[in-house]
């Protein structure tokens, strides 16, 4: 932890402060304390710069005609493909620049899982997948004949892995997991399980979109074969996400939408598609978005991501004493700081979420409640919903105080 | 107990809403029943299943089960209490009154402890917790009715 320590000491969080134009707000009379960062990031000014600059300078569309502001918009995207590869750590033909994580994981849903796996072929997902890395699958299923099997979570809110070697057998052809989950902040021991899959031919798709934003992720160190991530999380406008695949699976994948960009011949009657992975990037991209998506990779990178994640940590272990001092709190997931990040969920005894999400944010505490997009894992939690508390580079200790004092408000008006 | 004093207890959380929340009436399900509607939220995952039975025309009978928040278990607890023993016309009017109340800037009149909720109306998300166990009372009286 020291070299952690040492990278902490120097985030400058209030200069990070002032680079986020919205986190200036006071929402009910109180400054605005954002906690609710893993549902969606704010963007620093930097981003909103890029994004600016693009539409005022430098809008044109991409990929077609000669002009040169059509040249300079192609290279912007472009130019966000292989900055967001680097960020990654990984080859930039393997790039696919979409939407969001969903419609990345629709994406290998469809093209890979559905059109390349046959009847009776399994894939295993886990218990506590984001609707979006359960429901494509679902759909995959049903059409192509797939089986699905699911790794179990522990009470501990850790992933069991016990029953892994057996999941991983034939039929299984693909592992489908998140990084770190949405709701209980485990980190998924990735690499064992990668290596594991690995032995017996299995491919793994990696919902990567609460660890990229929080963490160094390397898709070369990983070893992953699909990677899927979105941008609106770690700083980037809404409307880029990425989708990361071995460009070799790509090239063996038809397309996922048909249109313009993605073809290299047409005809009345049939087409032939451009290379990897313009045949994946159908019609008008969100060029912006990409712009203010690569401006957010410079942004992670001039403070390191390192950096970033450790004062995380520190965060989340003030935010876990914190609650775990509490009369009346339950907290979920792991308490042991090297296997979770930095979403924390949590109920207020005979205090439905919503009712404390209402009172947190009437003291200017933004915080999600709901089932945040997981129904089987509350079931598995016993648990209709939770209060999640997430944190990023943007915040203090204070914050967390103050989330602390605004608890309390909740234990007085359901005392 | 004493009530609220901060803002958030003044305008949402009235005791009697808490009240109603810790110790809901016509808790249960009624066996057997004419009628029995379940009711979801799916953003956030309350759920009612409430049913009835009529003797004649008059709502004999009337009981809730499920999980939610306090303003959707509260205003399902009072719906209940106020329709309880009512004709079939008297249950309705008090449903069609209260979902006004809440949705059309209906006046608040003659609504007993419903009275309480008209604060939901400050927080719009909050809306649909309150409407939810009035629909399905509107869907029990009337199958026809739809459930929106």
């Amino acid at each position: 932890m020291t070299s952690l320590d040492v990278a902490t000491a120097t985030l400058d969080v209030a200069a990070v402060r002032a680079d986020f134009p919205l986190l200036q707000r006071r929402v009910n009379g109180h400054p605005l304390v954002y906690l609710d960062s893993a549902a969606t990031s704010q963007k620093p000014q930097q981003v909103l710069d890029a994004v600016d600059n693009y539409y005022r300078l430098h809008n044109a569309n991409v990929h077609r005609g000669v002009h040169t502001i059509g040249n300079e918009a192609t290279d912007i995207f472009e130019g966000a493909r292989t900055r967001v590869a680097r960020f990654i750590d990984a080859p930039a033909e393997g790039l696919v620049l979409l939407r969001n994580t969903t419609e990345a994981l629709n994406l290998v849903a469809s093209s890979y899982a559905r059109e390349l796996l046959s009847p009776g072929d399994r894939i295993v997902l886990t218990e506590m997948e984001h609707h979006s890395n359960l429901v494509p699958w679902q759909l995959a299923a049903e059409r192509a004949g797939l089986e699905l099997a699911f790794l179990r979570v522990n009470d501990d809110g850790t992933l069991d892995l016990s029953g892994l070697d057996e999941l991983l057998a034939p039929p299984t052809k693909l592992v489908s997991l998140s990084h770190q989950s949405n709701v209980l902040g485990t980190v998924v021991p990735l690499r064992a399980v990668i290596d594991a899959a690995h032995e017996r031919d299995v491919l793994v798709c990696v919902d990567a979109a609460q660890s990229v934003p929080h963490m160094p992720v390397s898709v070369r160190d990983l070893d992953c074969d699909f990677l899927a991530f979105s941008g609106h999380k770690m700083c980037a406008p809404m409307g880029a996400g990425v989708l990361w695949a071995r460009p070799e699976l790509l090239q063996r994948m038809p397309p996922f939408l048909g249109g313009g960009s993605m073809i290299l011949r047409v005809s009345l009657e049939k087409s032939t598609w451009s290379t990897v992975p313009h045949k994946f990037e159908a019609g008008t991209p969100d060029v912006g978005a990409a712009a203010g998506l690569a401006a957010a990779c410079d942004y992670f990178d001039a403070i390191g991501m390192d950096r970033v994640h450790a004062h995380e940590q520190q965060l989340t272990s003030h935010l876990l004493s914190l609650l775990e001092e509490m009369d009346g709190i339950d907290v979920y997931g792991p308490h042991d700081m090297s296997a979770r990040g930095g979403a924390v969920s949590f109920n207020v005894t005979d205090v439905h979420a919503h009712d404390v999400g209402t009172i947190l944010d009437r003291q200017g505490v933004a915080v999600r409640a709901g089932h945040h997009c997981c129904q089987p894992l509350m079931k598995r939690l016993g648990v209709a919903a939770t209060a999640r508390a997430s944190v990023y580079l943007y915040n203090t200790h204070e914050e967390i105080d103050a989330l602390g004092d605004a608890l309390a408000e909740v234990r007085r008006i359901f005392r | 107990m004493q009530v609220g004093f901060s803002p958030v207890a003044d305008d949402l959380y009235r005791e009697i809403i808490l009240d109603h929340y810790r110790h809901p009436r016509h808790r249960g399900r009624v066996d057997p029943a004419d009628a029995v509607v379940e009711a979801d939220n799916p953003l956030c995952g309350d759920q009612i299943d409430l049913s009835v039975r009529f003797d004649g025309d008059q709502l004999a009978e009337i009981a809730f089960d499920g999980t939610g928040c306090s303003i959707s278990q509260a205003a399902c607890s009072m719906l209940c209490d106020a329709v309880s023993g009512r004709s079939r016309e008297q249950a309705l009017d008090v449903a069609q009154r209260f979902r006004a109340m809440l949705v059309e800037d209906g006046s608040p009149n003659d609504l007993g402890d419903l009275e309480a909720l008209q604060g939901v109306r400050a927080y719009p998300v909050r809306v649909k917790c309150a409407t939810l166990p009035c629909n399905a009372l509107l869907q029990a009286l009337d199958p026809g009715e739809d459930a929106q």
